[in-house]
Parts: C-alpha cells; structure tokens; sequence
C-alpha cells in the first residue's frame, strides 16, 4: 500500500507543478498585473485600465467587433461543415470514406501560416486569381482582393475548418441510418429529416466543434493581421500593440483578461445552451 | 439523402460537385505554393518564366536558395530543438497526466481535471502574455531576493518550450487517457497476482499497452509545437522559431524563398500525419 501512495505522488507531482507553475500562477498574474498601474516598483492598485478600454471606442468597438466576426465565422464553418461531414460518413462509398478523410486531415498539419501565405499569393493583386481572370478576359485590371473583412472571414473560415469537419463527421456516423431510412418511408422530406432527427443527433459534435472554432478565431492573431489589412482590426493585435509596441504591459493585461473572460463566457453559455459539460465536449 | 435511399441524378451530381470544389478550395493555396516553388522568376507569383530549383539550391549571390540561407535554416533548427523539448515534456507529463486521472482516486480530482482542460479554452495569445508577465515577475522576485539574474525567465528559448509545453500537454493527455480507458485492467490484477509490484505492472504491461498512443501523442506535440505561432510570438528571445521568422519575412514582402520553405514544411508534416494515421489506424 506504501508504495502504491508512492506511485501515485510521482503521478501527481509532475501534473500538479504544470498545473499550478503554467496555469495558475500566470493567470493571476495577469490578473493581478491588470489591477496595477504600470509604475514600477510602488505600484498602486486601480482600475484604470479597465477605464481606458470601456473609455475609449476604438478599443471596446475592436473587442466587439472581434467577438461578432467570431461567431459569424463559426456559423459560416459550421454551414460548409456540415454538408462535408454529411457526405464523408453517410454518402459516399465505404472504400472512399478513409481517402477522402485524410485528405480532409492533411492541410491541417501544414503551419497556420503556409496556408495564409497560400492564399496571400492567389489573392493578392498580383496573384495567381486575378493573373488568370485577367488571361481570361474577365476583368480589365487587376482587383485587390486581400485586405478586407470578407477575405478575412473566409480566412478564419479555412484556418479552423478542420476542428469543425472532425467532430462532425464522428457524430454523422453514429447515427443509425436505419432511423432515416423510416423517416423517408413515413414520408417526411428531405428539410425534416435534416431538421428532425439529423441536427439534434449531431447537437454534441456541433457544440464541441463550434467552441473550438470560436475560440481559436477569437484569439487569431496571424489571419486578421496578414489577409485583413491595416484598418480591419483585431482585438488580439491590440493586445500585441500593447505589449510590444507601447510597452504598457498593465494595459495589455487587462486587455488579455478581457478576452479571456469573452472567450469563458461565451464558451460557458454555449455549453449551457446546448446542456454540456467541457469535459464531455473535451473526449 | 444517405446512399441507401434513391436520389435524383442531378441531386448527387451537385452534391459531390459541391464536395469536390470544397477540396479544391482545401488544397488550392497548398498547390499554389508548391509550384511557385518552382517558378524562375523573383516573386512568388505569374506568369510562369520556367522550371528552376534555385530557391532551393542556388548559392547566392543574387538568389539564395533555402539551403544556403543561413537565417532560415538557423530558424528551422530552433523550431526543431523546441519541437524535440516540448513533445519529450509533455509526453512524460501528459502520460503521468492520463495515470493519474483514470486509475488513481483522490480530492480535487474533478477541479484539477477541469483545470487540465483548460487551455483548450484558452486563446493562445492570451497563454502567451501570461506566461510571459509570470516569467518577469519571477524573474524580478529572484534578482530581488537572490541578487542572481535567471536569463530564461527573460524571453528565450526555454520560455518558448515552457509556454508550448503548457497546452500541448493537454493533447497528449486526452490521447493517452483515451487509449488507457481501453485497456482491461483484469491484466494488471493478473499481474498483481503473480507478484508484480506496481511499477512492473506498469513497465511491462501498461507502457507497452500505451505505446501507439504515447508515439501518436508524441507526433502530434511535435507538429504541433513546430507550427506554434500565437503563443510563441510573445515569448521568443534572441532565436525566433521557423513560424515567427517566416511571419516577419512575409509580412514585409515575401521571395519565392518563402515556398521552397513552405514545400518543405508540407512535404515534412505530410510524411509525418501520414505515419500518424498508418500508426493510429494499426492500433485501433
């Protein structure tokens, strides 16, 4: 029995030193250093920081901003999703199923930023799409079609699309197709098939794919700073600006506790909404 | 509908036409990249001057080739040692991670495993500046107390395998634990039987049991750990890995250096996730 307890201290240490050294203590911190004013060693308490984000537009409108492009992005990866995953696991023939899913797979090991680079070079205004509409007779000059919002979405779109597909596709295929097939025989039509008894059996992939997809658009910095342009900002490049270009590590702080309570919140009421917990979503 | 149910013609044919031009646009900017690799001409676009391979090869002075530019290859073996540290790390971590919360009982386990979870939650950036405000205030306290200076608590690169370290753990965690729910502890009772102590069950029976899981966990941690940017942008020092320098060099106008690189970092993670899958797929 000892050595049993002794075991499970070797267990535990090394988690608990993660946990509390990586985890913990950083994120009260970060709490901590939002609540200080950044001058030096006497640094009082004061909630000036947070004054100056709910004080000044730019900052608050950015933060806003940031949180509706995420959820228009998750709900535009959720509707490309679907139809994907649908087909993977229910339509196309078994020996296909594996193929196509790996090739589903495979981007996604590729760095973030090799696929943005990708598109920079078709999108840009010398790039590959406008060089062949211009071959083709389509338009006359080439068109800048980086740095806006809606390249920008699609972006965001592309770069979480997998952690979207994934759930999806494994919760299509636990669905017994025997449930549609006596749906189609009692006569219901395509839309209520979908809106009866496909979506609420997908509910748990669709959860779990979104508060991914959300958070990882949310606390982009890559995609919005390389394909969204100078004045399409995100609330994750003010916090860099503040970090790095201004050194105001207080408000960068603050900054960051902000977002991190958005994203808990937002993540939170999801799993609320749809009756989950983290760790069902999680495994 | 599914395959079993009648469908018109022009119903499929649209389905697997939008099907396909979903891939295209998954593999468009990949396959662009990789041809323009190959374009002699001085910026990666068109039109197409010609097949050449000196942005791999070619010595310099005009053009220089990926394997004589010295910046990036120093970038690249960064990434390679923080890759290396960060999936030994959180192998061994995230392993006695997945013992802990399927095999052993204790107080807290519900709030600790909840806070395991947590910086899948988490937004990289935000993992990033903390670590980062945590460092320098140990970093403060020690020079304080101590009068030592600790250079890794200033942006460096053990910072950079710590703050990776700190998420990737968690993968490997729910990769291992996934397998260790699979596996019938009647063998280890059978072991326990024959008198094994705990640690031999363990190093002959589980660890064996585990180890597709624990080399696929290792893979992904690796891949992953290499393609880091949001959370390292805030914590590298002196020797920025291969993401953060390729971002500084696109983000000021970019060479068809940039795709030889890119091609080889495809080339690279395919060969990986393909072994991951095979790997996977045979322990299933």
């Amino acid at each position: 029995m000892r050595r049993a307890r002794l075991g499970f201290w070797l267990f535990l240490a090394p988690v608990l030193a993660w946990l509390v050294l990586l985890i913990i203590l950083p994120h009260l911190d970060l709490l901590i250093m939002s609540l200080r004013d950044g001058s030096g060693a006497r640094a009082a308490w004061t909630l000036q920081n947070y004054a100056n984000f709910f004080g000044e537009p730019i900052y608050w409108l950015t933060f806003v901003r940031t949180a509706m492009y995420s959820i228009i992005t998750t709900a535009i990866t959720f509707l490309l999703a679907m139809p994907v995953a649908f087909y993977i696991a229910k339509v196309a023939r078994v020996r296909l199923q594996g193929f196509l899913l790996t090739l589903l797979l495979l981007p996604f090991w590729v760095s973030e930023l090799v696929r943005i680079y990708g598109w920079m070079i078709l999108l840009r205004e010398s790039g590959v799409v406008n060089f062949a509409l211009l071959k083709l007779g389509v338009i006359d000059a080439p068109i800048e079609m980086l740095y806006n919002d809606a390249t920008m979405i699609m972006g965001l779109v592309y770069t979480s699309m997998l952690f979207m597909v994934v759930p999806l596709v494994s919760a299509v295929e636990s669905l017994d197709d025997s449930l549609i097939e006596a749906a189609h025989d009692l006569g219901a039509g395509r839309a209520v098939i979908w809106w009866r008894i496909i979506l609420p059996h997908c509910k748990p992939g669709i959860t779990s794919g979104s508060i991914v997809v959300f958070m990882l658009c949310l606390g982009n910095y890559l995609t919005p700073n390389l394909m969204g342009g100078k004045n399409s900002l995100w609330f994750t490049e003010q916090i860099y600006n503040q970090f790095i270009a201004s050194f105001n590590w207080n408000q960068g702080a603050a900054f960051g506790f902000l977002l991190l309570a958005l994203s808990s919140a937002i993540i939170w009421l999801g799993l609320k909404l749809s009756g989950q917990k983290l760790g069902e979503v999680a495994s | 509908m599914i395959r079993t149910l009648p469908n018109s013609r022009a119903y499929s044919w649209s389905y697997a036409a939008f099907v396909g031009l979903y891939f295209v646009f998954l593999f468009a900017p990949l396959a662009v990249t990789c041809v323009l690799a190959f374009n002699d001409s001085n910026f990666p676009s068109l039109p197409w001057y010609g097949f050449t391979t000196d942005w791999f090869t070619s010595p310099g002075p005009g053009r220089v080739g990926i394997f004589h530019d010295a910046q990036n290859l120093r970038s690249i073996w960064t990434s390679f040692q923080t890759a290396f540290w960060v999936s030994v790390m959180a192998v061994v971590v995230g392993t006695c991670a997945a013992f802990l919360f399927e095999q052993e009982d204790f107080p807290f386990k519900g709030p600790l495993y909840f806070l395991m979870l947590a910086p899948l939650v988490i937004p990289g950036v935000i993992l990033g500046i903390s670590q980062l405000l945590a460092a320098n205030t140990a970093g403060f306290f020690i020079e304080d107390v101590f009068k030592v200076d600790v250079p890794f608590l200033r942006p460096s690169f053990w910072l950079v395998v710590l703050g990776q370290f700190s998420f990737i753990t968690t993968f490997v965690a729910l990769v291992v634990s996934a397998r260790l729910r699979k596996f019938d502890r009647a063998l280890e009772e059978a072991a326990l039987n024959l008198g094994a102590n705990r640690w031999q069950v363990i190093v002959h029976i589980t660890l064996p049991y585990l180890r597709p899981a624990i080399i696929g966990a290792g893979t992904v941690a690796f891949l992953m750990s290499f393609e880091n940017f949001n959370t390292t942008l805030f914590l590298v020092g002196s020797e920025p890995t291969l993401p953060i320098n390729l971002y500084l060099q696109v983000r000021d106008g970019s060479t068809p250096v940039i795709n030889a690189i890119s091609l080889l970092l495809i080339a690279g993670s395919s060969v990986l996730a393909v072994a991951n899958l095979w790997l996977s797929r045979k322990s299933a």
